[in-house]
């Protein structure tokens, strides 16, 4: 039987996991505001020439990585005056990751087809 | 999707004129891979390069030029590793065939990523045709740095972003409309360049027959998918007192055509590799086409004028049959 086998992978990985965490608050016990949570983090994909999700949101600090799945390059461009981010043109397999400290509303569009659009929600 | 409408399946019907001359080229198909754009009084007409067939009724005056698009270089992923190769397949076709055009228009992404290598490669291959050439950008040029490595290689001092010329009574007019994109949007002209626009066709009389060239389409072909100029009403609005105005783009990796009163809108197929027809895919990248089919897909446009003609005759001739 297989189910076992692969309930027991997933046991091992999430003890490491956990064991990684606790080493990890064990080592910032002495920052116990950056030992509260791991600083999360979410993954927009690029894919036909759109963003998906095109609306993501997120808490504050969180990190958002865009990655191109697409054979043409694309870029994201926060769609605001004054930019607040702006990634370099991302070739197929390219990533670009930016982190949001403060809420609010940030769209985005790739510069190069700019009819692709998205919004991140920074809570 | 639930906007997939008849527009899309359906997206530009042709008018009579414009069905008729894609049935013609459909037939010419066989004879190669380029198109001879020939003005003959102001209106373009087209023959196969290579080809004996239909040759146009040409007189002394008459000329030709010859309009490569999208050669990519830089580009190297399924369907085609290397579109260096393919373009010089396009341009060996205008090199060796037997009526010598006046000169080469290049319709935008050149380079693939906007690398001074990507650069070199295509302008030492197009220039193996020992003709003249007109570049305007695609967004593929402009990746970096506002389009900095692409216009301080190509651009005039005189003329930095857009620029005219005359030839043979025919007056050419290069279009940028990749730079300063809105989120959102489409192609884009700009004010400034919609200025210039307005000047440069102030000084010419209504029976001047005008070629505008750009990247992007000045019409709109499919939105959608971006392809489509937000301000290029205003700009046909300044070309509508001409008789003969033929618009040629590239960007669609396709041949599209659409006839709007005097105005003749012509795209392109690409030197590198073809994109799906509108809606007919999930998205307009690449068409991952077998070997085999690649050079059916891939060609050259000549272009004939032929004063006292209001219509320049247009062929468009792939790489192989």
């Amino acid at each position: 039987m297989t189910m076992p086998d692969l309930q027991g992978v997933w046991v091992a990985k999430i003890a490491a996991r956990t064991m990684a965490a606790l080493c990890l608050a064990t080592a910032l016990a002495a920052a116990p505001a950056f030992a509260a949570e791991a600083k999360p983090a979410a993954t927009v994909v690029i894919d036909n020439f759109s963003f998906s999700p095109a609306q993501l949101s997120v808490a504050a600090g969180s990190t958002v990585t865009w990655e191109n799945h697409d054979d043409m390059p694309h870029t994201i461009v926060n769609d605001a005056t004054p930019r607040e981010f702006k990634s370099a043109p991302l070739d197929s397999g390219e990533h670009f990751s930016q982190t949001f400290a403060k809420p609010g509303t940030y769209k985005y569009f790739c510069s190069i087809h700019p009819h692709m659009t998205g919004t991140i929600v920074v809570k | 999707m639930p906007d997939l409408d008849k527009k899309i399946l359906s997206p530009e019907p042709l008018t009579e004129h414009g069905a008729r001359r894609r049935t013609a080229l459909t037939c010419m198909a066989w004879a190669g891979a380029g198109m001879l754009w020939t003005l003959n009084g102001g209106v373009p007409g087209s023959k196969l390069m290579g080809g004996t067939a239909q040759a146009a009724q040409t007189d002394r005056h008459a000329f030709s030029f010859v309009q490569i698009s999208d050669s990519h270089i830089g580009f190297s992923k399924d369907p085609n590793l290397d579109p260096a190769s393919t373009l010089q397949e396009a341009v060996d076709k205008i090199r060796t065939s037997p009526e010598k055009p006046g000169f080469i228009i290049h319709t935008g992404d050149i380079s693939h990523l906007s690398k001074p290598g990507e650069f070199d490669t295509a302008t030492q291959i197009v220039q193996s045709a020992g003709l003249d050439v007109h570049y305007v950008p695609g967004e593929h040029d402009v990746l970096v740095d506002d389009g900095g490595s692409y216009f301080e290689r190509f651009a005039k001092p005189s003329d930095p972003k857009w620029y005219s010329f005359d030839q043979g009574g025919v007056h050419f007019i290069g279009l940028t409309n990749v730079l300063d994109l809105r989120g959102g949007g489409l192609g884009f002209l700009g004010d400034e360049q919609l200025a210039w626009l307005k000047q440069d066709l102030h000084a010419r009389t209504s029976s001047t027959p005008i070629v505008v060239f750009a990247h992007i389409p000045l019409w709109s072909l499919y939105p959608q998918w971006g392809w489509g100029t937000d301000d290029s009403a205003q700009a046909l609005s300044l070309m509508k007192r001409f008789g003969s105005v033929t618009v040629l783009n590239g960007h669609v990796h396709q041949v599209a055509q659409k006839v709007e009163g005097e105005i003749n809108f012509y795209s392109a197929l690409s030197t590198a590799f073809p994109q799906p027809a509108p809606g007919t895919a999930a998205g307009p990248g690449p068409m991952k086409v077998p070997a085999d089919t690649l050079r059916k897909m891939l060609g050259v446009r000549s272009v004939n004028y032929v004063p006292g003609e209001a219509d320049l005759a247009i062929v468009d001739t792939r790489l192989s049959v």
